[in-house]
């Protein structure tokens, strides 16, 4: 489980705390979007099996991480969080400048969430042909973001930015799901693309110095939410379906 | 520059499509609208080249660049047009992290729970629950970011007036469809007036759909579904 960093003593970094849970794919993209800022952030491990009364005094609606707390006001969701720290910390903009390079990068983070991660949950914790739909879907939708990567070097361009931190979990989380659920999501013969770009995102200096989840214990972890869902997820039958739509 | 390459591929009953063009008319910012026929399985061509991943409206076209999502539209007129007028995002960092939150709270939480009532079979009295915890939720939301004020953005229409004032007339064909009385003045008072002083407000008044056309709409598209050979 995980440590803090230090708090600054900064005035504009007063009071930064990150409240996550050490796996989330959620809190990993705003621990790296404040690691690319430099700032620091005290770091609060959230059991999110067995949530504290401060995850609800935080964030009552939906009591999830990761929630962003500073100089006393929280808030949640970390698309939201990302362009909040772009904003308040203008130095090393993870956003686009223009509008509509930010409108496409809004546009691709919605999509990656509910049309990649969505499809990509289930495949993890289903078995046999729905399994093979669910991979099926997710390939589909890979197909729009090799397009996207193709030519350049990260989804910020020369360097990391927004829609690169909100994807990443192509480039490490879908590979540990892969091998807990024994099936191939992300092809490197058929996403060439995307392949180069995990290797760059995953060797980039910043994400290679700051906190990465352990492969093991990540492993494990998915291993033990498969074995407690895919019961769930079976009884659900048909309306998994209406949930993650169709191609 | 008025007028210049400015599109939107949408209709009259979306709501998403509503948000936009009332936003639109708070810059003052002229534009052709095509009505499409989203219900329909077959998409328009130029619909679907304007937006080849989902086919779905709104869609603006600025300067021959399509951009879809209403959310993402939404902002990204407020970044494309600064100099016409206030921005309907808070210019502070916060205020403006807590509208995106309450505009995502209200699209993915608060209004599938009315998508739902649609469908219900049985279980409408925990739904109809869920609408009404919501609305409470909403009316607190309402108080602290109005803090006295006319809307949630204060003296001016902003980003979450927009986002909940467009589904207002569905709110409507609810209310009528299934004898509730969604916004109730001794329950929710501010958002109850507060829904008044939107739809009559100049950018929302031609474009909130009346509820009886929506209601007709609704019937129409029911009937389309039940004769329609494929879903």
């Amino acid at each position: 489980m995980e440590e803090s960093s230090s708090t600054s003593n900064s005035t504009s970094n007063k009071g930064v705390k990150v409240v996550g849970f050490w796996v989330s794919l959620f809190s990993q993209r705003v621990r790296w979007g404040l690691k690319l800022k430099g700032i620091e952030y005290e770091y609060v491990e959230e059991d999110i099996n067995n949530k504290s009364p401060l995850l609800f005094e935080l964030n009552p609606l939906y009591g999830k991480v990761p929630i962003l707390v500073h100089d006393g006001v929280s808030f949640p969701e970390s698309r939201i969080i990302l362009e909040y720290i772009d904003q308040f910390w203008p130095h090393n903009p993870l956003m686009p400048l223009d509008p509509y390079h930010r409108a496409q990068a809004r546009f691709w983070a919605k999509f990656a969430d509910e049309k990649l991660l969505d499809p990509a949950w289930f495949v993890l914790n289903l078995e046999g042909e729905d399994q093979e739909r669910a991979a099926k879907i997710v390939s589909v939708h890979l197909e729009k973001i090799e397009e996207m990567i193709k030519g350049k070097k990260y989804f910020g361009g020369n360097t990391i930015g927004f829609l690169d931190l909100v994807l990443a979990f192509i480039a490490y989380i879908l590979p540990a799901w892969e091998e807990v659920a024994s099936i191939k999501m992300v092809d490197p013969s058929k996403f060439p693309g995307i392949a180069t770009w995990t290797d760059n995102f995953l060797n980039h200096p910043v994400v290679k110095t700051e906190y990465f989840p352990p492969k093991d214990q990540t492993l494990s972890y998915y291993k033990c939410r498969r074995h407690e869902l895919l019961p769930l997820y079976k009884s659900y039958g048909n309306k998994i379906w209406t949930y993650i739509g169709t191609q | 520059m008025a007028g210049s390459g400015v599109k939107v591929l949408g209709s009259w009953s979306s709501p998403y499509s509503n948000r936009v063009q009332i936003t639109l008319n708070l810059k003052s910012i002229d534009y052709e609208f095509i009505e499409e026929n989203f219900y329909m399985s077959n998409k328009s061509e130029r619909l679907v080249e304007a937006n080849p991943v989902h086919k779905k409206i709104p869609v603006l076209i600025h300067d021959e660049k399509a951009i879809s999502e209403s959310l993402v539209i939404l902002q990204y007129i407020d970044e494309a047009w600064t100099s016409n007028g206030p921005t309907i995002l808070p210019s502070d960092p916060y205020d403006r992290a807590i509208a995106r939150f309450w505009a995502s709270y209200i699209d993915d939480k608060w209004f599938p729970w009315l998508k739902e009532l649609e469908k219900a079979s049985g279980d409408e009295g925990a739904i109809v629950g869920n609408i009404f915890e919501g609305l409470m939720v909403l009316e607190e939301a309402f108080v602290k970011c109005s803090k006295g004020k006319d809307y949630f953005g204060g003296d001016n229409i902003g980003y979450i007036d927009v986002v909940l004032g467009s589904y207002l007339g569905w709110i409507k064909v609810i209310e009528t469809g299934f004898g509730l009385n969604l916004l109730d003045e001794t329950r929710i008072p501010g958002l109850t007036r507060w829904a008044q002083r939107f739809c009559s407000h100049d950018a929302a008044k031609d474009v909130v759909p009346q509820t009886d056309k929506l209601v007709q709409f609704f019937m129409m598209v029911q009937a389309t579904k039940t004769n329609s050979s494929s879903g």
